[in-house]
C-alpha cells in the first residue's frame, strides 16, 4: 500500500515538473520573440570549466570576456553590444554538442569555440549543418576547421609537429629523441605524426616512439625506461600537462634527466596544485604567446588580465581574447547588423574573416585564410626558476 | 638489465592491483556481491590524506590513519545503507546496480567537494630510491613500500580469517549464512566487518596509488578498480592468494605487454590473456569448482 502511495506521488510530482517545463520553455520562446529585434550581438562560447582540461576552459573564459568587456566599454560592434554566453562541456564531444544546443536556444549568431579539439570536431559538424560561424580559439586538430564556416586562432596539430621537429633539428637540441604520445587523442597523435614526418628532413633521429591510451594514463615508467634504454637526449612530450607531470615525476624518479619538449597542450603545468615546479625546469615548448613579452599590446592584456582575474594569462586566454577582436573585426568588415539571423552572418563573415589583420596578443599582423588556418609564427618558451621565459 | 627493471615495475602495479583486488575478492567472498563502489573508496581516500596533508598539516602517517577510519566508516555506512536492504532481494543484479550508483555518487561528490582539477598528490612516502647495478637499476622508494605492504597485507590478512574468531565466522558466512547464523554467528555484524576491512585496504591502497602516480582527480579509483577487479577474477574471486597472484600477473602482463609487445596494445593484452585463462579455467587460478546441489 505505502509502496502505490508512493508511486503515486512520484508520478504526480513528475506531471507537474513537466507543466513547470511547458510553462519554462513557452516563457522563453516569449523573450526570443521580443529580443529578435536585435540589440545585441550573441556570442556563444564552449569549452571546459570543469573536468581535466579546466584550465584551458575557464582561461578562454576569461579572455573572452574581459575582451567582450572592453568592446562594449568603447561602444560595441558597429554600436551594438556584445552579450557572451559561456558553457561548460568537461571536454567531452556528448556534452559540447549539448552545450551548443543550450546557446542556439539562447539565440547564439556566431560561436567562439570550442576549446578542446575533440568537442570541437563534433560541434563543428552540428554548427556546418546550422551554418553557423565558428571560431575557435585554441581547437588544434586538422577537422576543427574542416568546413567553410570555421576558423581557428592557434596553430593546427601538424603545425606543432612540425614547427617543433625543425626547431629541435636546427637548434641541435639533439640527435637522438624518443617520443611518446596519447594514441587515443585526435591532438597528441596529430602533432606526432607531423613530428615523425618532419624528423626525416632533420638532423635527429627518433629512437623510440611510445604510446599509451586515455584508459591508461597513469604509469609511463616503461615508455621512460624504453626512451631512457634508447639513450635519447630528448623527449617530445606532446600532449596536456597533467599526464606531463606525472611524466616528469616517473622519470625523476628514474634518475633520467633528458631536455623535454612539448607543445601548447604543455602550457598551464606550473598551475597544478602541489606539482613540484623543479621537476619541470628547462622544459620547452612551443606556445603562441608568453606573458613576459615586452610588447605594449601584451602588457596591457596581461595587466588588465590579472587585475579582473588575479593570475596571470596563458595562451589560452590570449587566443580567446584576439578571438572575440577576429569576430569585431570580421564583424566590421562585413558591416553586418544584429538582427542579421546567424546563417545569414556566417555567409557575411566566412569573406570578411579572410580578409581582416588584427594586431592581437598572439601575433602581429594576424591574417586568415579561406581554410581557417591563421598565419603567424610561434614563439618557443623554456620554464627556469618555475616560470615561463621566451627563447629567442 | 631492462627486463629486470620492467619486472620490479610490473610487481609494484601488481602489488597495487592486488591491495585493491584483496578489497574486492573479500567483499564477494562472503557478501557474494561485486562492490563496484569500490575504487571510488580508494579514490576517497587518497583525498582524505591529501586534505590531511596540506590542508591541515598533519605528519603523513597520522593523515594515513585518518584516511583508514574515514573509509572503515564510510565502507559500513554504505553497506549498512545501500548494500544491507538488498542482500536478500530476489535478484542479486539489484545490488550491483545499487553498487554501480554508490561508484557514481562517490564520484561525483569528490567532483562537488574538491572540484575537477588535477591535483597532484603531496608526498607522503619520503623514501629514497634505491640504485642498483650502479645506477642502471632504480627501484623507487614508493615501488618498494607498495611491494611490502602488499605482502605484509596479505599475511595478516590470511593469518586474520584462519586464527581469528571473527575470521573464522567470516569464513562460516561465506560457507553458507544461513548455517552460520544457526550456530549463533551474527551475519549481518560480520558482513559488515567485512565492509570495514575491505574500506580500510582501500584506503591503504588509495595512498600507495597516487604515491606511485601522483596525480588525483576524482576519476583516479575508477579504472585501477576495474583491473583490480580483473585481477580478483583472474586470481579467482573469492580467495584471498588468488587476489595476490591476480594482481601481480596482471600488472607484470600489462607492463611486459608495453614494453615487448606494443604500447599501445597493453590494455587489449592484458584482457586477452584473461580471457583466454577464463576458457581454460573458468573460475579463476586459485578458484575452487564448487558443484552446484540439487
Amino acid at each position: 500500500m505505502r509502496f502505490k502511495k508512493a508511486v503515486s506521488a512520484a508520478l504526480a510530482a513528475a506531471m507537474s515538473l513537466t507543466l513547470l517545463a511547458g510553462c519554462g520553455s513557452g516563457g522563453q520562446q516569449n523573450s526570443q520573440g521580443s529580443s529578435s529585434g536585435g540589440e545585441t550581438f550573441k556570442i556563444g562560447g564552449i569549452g571546459p570549466v570543469t573536468g581535466s582540461a579546466a584550465v584551458y576552459g575557464e582561461a578562454v573564459k576569461n579572455g573572452a570576456e574581459l575582451a567582450v568587456k572592453e568592446i562594449n566599454e568603447a561602444g560595441g560592434i558597429n554600436g551594438v553590444q556584445i552579450e557572451f554566453n559561456y558553457q561548460d562541456d568537461e571536454n567531452d564531444a556528448e556534452k559540447a554538442v549539448n552545450a551548443y544546443n543550450t546557446l542556439k536556444d539562447w539565440g547564439m549568431q556566431m560561436l567562439l569555440g570550442t576549446v578542446t579539439s575533440g568537442p570541437c570536431v563534433s560541434v563543428g559538424e552540428v554548427a556546418q549543418a546550422d551554418n553557423i560561424f565558428m571560431l575557435t580559439p585554441s581547437g588544434t586538430a586538422v577537422d576543427c576547421v574542416k568546413y567553410d564556416n570555421a576558423f581557428r586562432v592557434c596553430f593546427s596539430d601538424p603545425m606543432q609537429g612540425l614547427e617543433s621537429a625543425k626547431y629541435i633539428g636546427e637548434n641541435n637540441l639533439a640527435t637522438k629523441v624518443a617520443a611518446i604520445y596519447d594514441s587515443s587523442d585526435v591532438y597528441s597523435t596529430g602533432i606526432y605524426n607531423a613530428f615523425a614526418e618532419e624528423a626525416e628532413n632533420q638532423n635527429f633521429e627518433i629512437v623510440a616512439a611510445e604510446a599509451f591510451t586515455g584508459e591508461s594514463k597513469s604509469d609511463f615508467s616503461v615508455q621512460i625506461q624504453k626512451a631512457k634504454d634508447a639513450g635519447a637526449e630528448l623527449v617530445f612530450l606532446p600532449f596536456y600537462y597533467s599526464e606531463a607531470s606525472l611524466v616528469l615525476k616517473q622519470a625523476a624518479g628514474m634518475n633520467y634527466s633528458p631536455i623535454f619538449f612539448g607543445c601548447d597542450g604543455m602550457d598551464g603545468i606550473l598551475a597544478v596544485e602541489g606539482f613540484d615546479a623543479s621537476l619541470a625546469n628547462d622544459l620547452i615548448f612551443l606556445s603562441p604567446f608568453t606573458p613576459t613579452s615586452e610588447d605594449e599590446a601584451i602588457q596591457k592584456f596581461v595587466k588588465d588580465y590579472e587585475s579582473a582575474y588575479g593570475g596571470t594569462p596563458n595562451q589560452f586566454a590570449a587566443d580567446a581574447y584576439d578571438g572575440i577582436y577576429a569576430i569585431k573585426a570580421a564583424l566590421e568588415k562585413a558591416e553586418a547588423a544584429s538582427d542579421m539571423s546567424p546563417s545569414d552572418l556566417c555567409e557575411a563573415m566566412k569573406t570578411a574573416m579572410t580578409e581582416v589583420t588584427i594586431d592581437g596578443v598572439t601575433a602581429k599582423d594576424l591574417t586568415w585564410e579561406a581554410s581557417g588556418e591563421p598565419s603567424k609564427a610561434p614563439m618557443v618558451v623554456k620554464i627556469a626558476d618555475g616560470d615561463y621565459a621566451v627563447v629567442e | 638489465m631492462s627486463f629486470i627493471s620492467y619486472l620490479i615495475n610490473g610487481i609494484s602495479l601488481g602489488s597495487v592491483y592486488a591491495i585493491i583486488a584483496l578489497g574486492y575478492t573479500m567483499v564477494y567472498g562472503i557478501a557474494k556481491m561485486l562492490n563496484f563502489a569500490h575504487g571510488d573508496v580508494i579514490m576517497i581516500g587518497a583525498y582524505v590524506v591529501m586534505t590531511a596533508v596540506t590542508g591541515m598539516g598533519l605528519p603523513p602517517a597520522a593523515a594515513i590513519l585518518i584516511a583508514v577510519i574515514f573509509c572503515t566508516v564510510l565502507g559500513i555506512v554504505i553497506e549498512s545503507v545501500a548494500y544491507r536492504p538488498l542482500l536478500n532481494a530476489a535478484s542479486s543484479l539489484a545490488v550491483l546496480i545499487t553498487a554501480i550508483g554508490v561508484s557514481y555518487l562517490l564520484q561525483n561528490i569528490a567532483l562537488l567537494v574538491f572540484g575537477a582539477n588535477t591535483i597532484s598528490f603531496p608526498n607522503v612516502l619520503s623514501i629514497p630510491a634505491l640504485s642498483l647495478a650502479g645506477g642502471e637499476l632504480t627501484i623507487t622508494g614508493e615501488a618498494f613500500i607498495t611491494i611490502v605492504s602488499c605482502i605484509v597485507i596479505m599475511i595478516a590478512l590470511t593469518l586474520f580469517i584462519h586464527k581469528s574468531k571473527a575470521g573464522q565466522a567470516m569464513l562460516a558466512v561465506s560457507e553458507d549464512k544461513g548455517a552460520a547464523q544457526l550456530m549463533g554467528i551474527n551475519v549481518n555484524g560480520t558482513i559488515a566487518l567485512t565492509f570495514a576491512i575491505g574500506s580500510a585496504l582501500a584506503a591503504i591502497a588509495g595512498v600507495l596509488l597516487c604515491s606511485a602516480y601522483p596525480t588525483l582527480t576524482p576519476y583516479t579509483g575508477a579504472m585501477p578498480g576495474i583491473k583490480a577487479f580483473v585481477a580478483a577474477v583472474f586470481g579467482g574471486i573469492g580467495s584471498i592468494p588468488g587476489a595476490f597472484i591476480g594482481g601481480l600477473l596482471l600488472g607484470i602482463i600489462e607492463v611486459f605487454g608495453k614494453a615487448y609487445i606494443s604500447s599501445q596494445m597493453a590494455d587489449a593484452i592484458v584482457f586477452g590473456v584473461l580471457i583466454l585463462i577464463l576458457i581454460v579455467k573458468p573460475t579463476g587460478i586459485l578458484g575452487k569448482n564448487i558443484q552446484e546441489k540439487v
